[in-house]
């Protein structure tokens, strides 16, 4: 009796809140599906409908040489972000904490920045290597300072992350201006995807591994967010999890850097949004998340496209704007707790 | 089951525990007792493999715990400590579910929902399961992690002062819901403790530590007198026998007594 009572209640709270089987609001998803649509008919150049049956009309190759990239690529890149964003909180186990707070992306700069000098025909792969290989240094020697010191104030962590980050970055601009490749640099300090067009941005597509190995780590991920003691006291062997979680960030960040650029608050806003409507088990927010992280990115780019049409605003301005206003009413409404 | 031998830890270059030495019998709740500093958390964190001891060895079943995989330890011996950096937003039933973590490491079978069921059942937290334990009160919150140890289904559970900071209320429940899983499930429960009377009245048995070694290690009933807590605590105590227990009294020191034994 007492269990019919109950699955009926989980029933009608399921109702309520609109969730369907795959934990996602489906309002939350036909807004997604909207917004992509929309991206795909907002740009300098008009599609029109009739065209495109035509696959050698100009509208077509708008769609598929440039609009349909640049899609996937602002789907990849919001997905990967938002995911990295709640595994640095959980790793690092607080919620302030994203790449760009956290000197990982910092690092990535630096290392694409290495590449460029030391070895000029390394190609976009090799690049991000590079990239890989700095930006996880970066994050392992943040994680090791933030476990050695213990804070009594939660928002001094991402003020460290911050610092650390503005000392990395200072490396990467003094090293760039001593090899004259400072205002290459300067392309990847502001996201933009105007850049994205068919051949330039396939490297994307690896984060779609990296989001599907973090879901299949989800649970391994909520527990370390549970802190050293409880994830050794349920047999998880927290610093082997840890650097898993730290390369997978250390890959989507490099990827989204050396394809886009630096892209910020993404992996803040979305996943404190999350945590607050839905909570903190990976396994059912993760969904969410990514869906969460993806539709801010397009919305921020239509936004971006829209603004001086037909002229564009980068990325990185409109997401660095939106989302710090939104990261400031979390604030403001006492949501995002310590 | 459990047993330490030769156990030392040292920060620095000061000694929290020097060559402990004990037994840990089973199926009984025993309560490790002392002041602060005496080295009870530590000792409990050794057995519980989240410290390296610096000499010596925890066995469990004659094997020594470093020999066991974290994640095969896990299946064996579950500990709750304090953990009030815990910030994460999860429902008392998602809580419950990762003591599961240990056998399905995520991906939970019909026998895995049967134990978070009992579990939740077992301290009567059916009105909680869709709460977010952010939002209960501590002796709730405090209830849902003990979930979450039982859930685990160990034989050895280890727990670091589950009473701190609870109400009178809570904490009788924690401690019959500890004497309900020794008595019917055959738990071996040992318990960091600073409620003299919860021990008292609670444990089968005791090992009280003062400054980094055992002290004494017996039945509850030769722990609890006079002579042994006034020397462990260096405060005067009275045993008062009642009909629902023993208390002990230690609130207001009788200062006169002490000036006719110094006398």
């Amino acid at each position: 009796m007492n269990f019919s009572t109950q699955g009926s209640a989980q029933v009608s709270c399921r109702c309520r809140r609109g969730l369907n089987v795959a934990g996602i609001d489906w309002r939350l998803f036909s807004c997604f599906c909207l917004l992509s649509v929309g991206s795909l008919f907002v740009g300098a150049d008009t599609l029109v409908l009739d065209d495109l049956a035509d696959p050698l009309s100009d509208s077509w190759l708008t769609l598929t040489a440039s609009r349909l990239p640049r899609l996937a690529a602002l789907l990849l890149a919001g997905v990967g972000l938002a995911v990295c964003g709640v595994i640095l909180q959980h790793i690092v186990r607080n919620r302030f904490v994203e790449p760009a707070t956290s000197g990982g992306l910092d690092g990535a700069k630096l290392g694409i920045l290495v590449s460029l000098t030391l070895l000029p025909g390394v190609g976009r792969f090799g690049q991000m290597m590079f990239a890989v290989v700095f930006c996880l240094i970066a994050s392992l020697v943040y994680v090791a300072v933030i476990r050695r010191i213990r804070f009594s104030n939660t928002a001094l962590v991402p003020v460290i992350g911050l610092m650390y980050g503005s000392v990395l970055s200072a490396v990467a601009e003094f090293y760039a201006y001593q090899n004259n490749i400072l205002q290459s640099m300067q392309g990847w300090l502001l996201g933009d995807f105007s850049k994205v067009v068919q051949g330039h941005y396939e490297l994307m597509y690896l984060i779609l591994p990296v989001v599907v190995l973090t879901y299949l780590y989800a649970h391994r991920f909520t527990v370390l967010g549970m802190g050293e003691e409880v994830a050794g006291s349920l047999g998880l062997r927290y610093a082997a999890t840890a650097s898993v979680g730290l390369f997978l960030v250390a890959m989507t960040v490099s990827i989204t850097v050396i394809t886009v650029g630096g892209v910020y608050f993404v992996g803040l806003v979305i996943p404190n949004l999350v945590a607050m409507r839905y909570g903190d088990n990976l396994k059912n927010t993760l969904p969410v998340v990514a869906l969460g992280g993806a539709s801010l990115l397009l919305i921020c780019d239509i936004v971006g496209r829209l603004m001086l049409y037909p002229f564009e605003v980068p990325i990185g301005l409109t997401a660095g704007g939106l989302g710090g206003c939104v990261f400031l009413l979390i604030i403001l409404r006492g949501g995002a707790r310590g | 089951m459990i047993s330490v031998e030769n156990l030392c830890k040292e920060y620095a270059d000061k000694t929290v525990l020097a060559s402990a030495n004990a037994a840990f019998p089973v199926g009984c709740i025993t309560s490790l007792i002392g002041p602060n500093g005496a080295g009870k958390s530590t000792l409990l964190m050794m057995m519980a493999g989240l410290i390296k001891p610096v000499s010596g060895s925890v066995f469990f079943d004659g094997v020594p715990v470093g020999d066991i995989p974290v994640a095969d330890y896990a299946r064996k011996v579950a500990t709750l400590r304090q953990s009030p950096g815990f910030n994460l937003r999860l429902k008392v039933h998602e809580l419950v579910a990762f003591g599961r973590f240990p056998y399905s490491k995520g991906a939970l079978s019909a026998h895995d929902r049967q134990v978070i069921d009992d579990s939740i059942a077992f301290l009567s937290l059916e009105h909680l399961r869709n709460a977010f334990i952010d939002e209960l009160s501590g002796g709730q919150r405090q209830m849902a992690f003990l979930a979450m140890t039982i859930a685990q289904q160990t034989p050895v559970l280890l727990l670091d002062e589950p009473l701190n900071n609870l109400d009178m209320k809570h904490a009788v429940q924690i401690m019959q819901a500890l004497r309900r899983l020794c008595d019917e499930q055959g738990r071996t429960v040992i318990l960091v403790i600073h409620d003299i009377n919860f021990a008292a009245n609670y444990s089968d048995h005791i090992v009280a530590l003062k400054s980094g070694a055992i002290h004494f290690n017996g039945p509850v009933y030769d722990a609890v007198t006079e002579t042994l807590l006034s020397d462990l605590y260096e405060l005067d105590f009275e045993i008062i026998n009642s009909k629902r227990g023993r208390v002990c009294d230690y609130f207001t020191p009788v200062l006169e007594n002490e000036n006719e034994v110094d006398g």
